[in-house]
This record gives C-alpha cells, structure tokens and sequence, in this order.
C-alpha cells in the first residue's frame, strides 16, 4: 500500500465535496487509481476524455505511482 | 512568447503591444467572447477554474509548437478564470509573422489545441437557475434518459 495525496478540479471536485484528500491505496498506476476513486465520489466522466498529472506533470494513465505522489485528477476540460 | 491565465479583465491592446516587431507584417487576434446562450439554453454568467501551473505549461508547449509549425515571429495567449459576465473576454490568442497566412493559421492552431489540452473548466449558470460544467457528463446521461451528449 502506498499514501498518495489525490486532487479534485471542477466536477470532481464537486462530486467529491473536497479539493484534495490523503489516499491509502494498492493502485500501481494514475489509472488504477482513477477507477478507485471514481466508483467511491461517482465520478461519471470516462476516463479517456479525462487527463491526469502526477507530481506537477500530465502523464499518461499508465504512469505508476509512488508512496508520496500528488495526483491531480482533471475532468473533461472546457476552455474558450 | 506567453500563455497566461489572469483572474483579471483582459486587455487586448497592452496584448496586442508585445507582439511588434519591425519584421513583422501580419497580426491575427482572436477574441473568445461570453455569449448569451449555449446548446439551446439561456446563458446568464459564466464561471472559468483552472490549475494554473499545469494550464500555463501545457499553454506555452503550445505556443513552442505553434513556432515550429508555422512561420510566425511570436505569439501570446492569455485565458481568464473566475466569474465573467455576457460578453466579457474569456480568452485572447495573439500572432504576429512576416505574413497573413501563418498568422491565420497559427492563431487557429493554438485556440483549438487550448480549447482541447489545457485545464480549463467552464461552468455554465442559466436563467432557469441551473448551472452544469461543459463537456462534462451529468447525472440523467449518464443512466441514459438523455441521449444528448455535452458540449462541442
């Protein structure tokens, strides 16, 4: 198990009815963990069409996590 | 060259300012305006969040590309956040190059890969007292009683 700090923006912030939170989890990867925190908020956004950063970073689903990371879980974005 | 994201009103003409340069002979400005209605719905104001340190990152990647791709001397873009009213300035895309064509195109190329890349979420208040964040998917799609699928 590893403690990540998980980030909220818009919609998921919303959903989530916080910001951030400190996560204990067996997810090895963003999109794993993605999956985990989506079925507990009821996320409704597929994960494709959202984005994902990693310690300051946009990086690909598949980036493996590290205890300590801070992930920032992006909805569908909107600008314009 | 500069993408930034201001919870201040834009000012096209300080903008517009950094873009001289003796060589240049072109200057494309694109202005993304606040309008009164989306997707059939009466638009009342508009609320603009972002992650401003991812956002300008993913911004200047976007502007480096746009030098590559086209023959342009520099361009800017700066995106609003916070609460904006109908026709308010949400966005300003800026370009200048030796000629009109890369100006055009280069202008196009980075509102459209900003609209599609950069953090940037738009939620939208309507007159009947609603309010929904674009592009996202809601509720009554999600179980199916809607077959309309948000945004553009």
């Amino acid at each position: 198990m590893i403690d990540v700090t998980a980030r909220y923006f818009a919609v998921f912030r919303e959903r989530a009815g916080c910001g951030s939170e400190q996560v204990a989890t067996d997810a090895a990867t963003a999109g794993e963990l993605f999956s985990q925190v989506a079925a507990r908020h009821g996320f409704l956004d597929a994960q494709a069409r959202c984005k994902v950063a990693v310690n300051g970073e946009l990086v690909g689903w598949d980036a493996k996590l590290s205890d300590a990371d801070e992930i920032l879980f992006f909805p569908p974005v909107a600008g314009g | 060259m500069r993408f930034d994201i201001s919870a201040d009103a834009i000012d096209p003409a300080e903008r517009k300012a950094e873009l001289e340069a003796e060589r240049a002979g072109a200057c494309v400005c694109f202005e993304g305006w606040v309008r009164n209605h989306n997707d059939g719905e009466a638009v009342t104001a508009l609320e603009y969040e972002s992650h401003a340190p991812t956002a300008v990152k993913e911004g200047q990647s976007i502007l480096a590309e746009a030098l590559q791709r086209f023959e342009i001397v520099t361009a800017q873009c700066v995106h609003r956040v916070g609460k904006l009213d109908i026709g308010d300035c949400a966005v300003w895309v800026g370009v200048s190059a030796e000629h009109r064509g890369a100006a055009f195109e280069a202008c196009r190329y980075i509102i459209d890969e900003t609209k599609q890349r950069v953090p940037i979420w738009k939620k939208e208040h309507y007159t009947s007292g609603v309010s929904g964040w674009v592009n996202c998917a809601t509720p009554a799609e999600v179980s199916g009683t809607s077959a309309q699928t948000a945004g553009k």
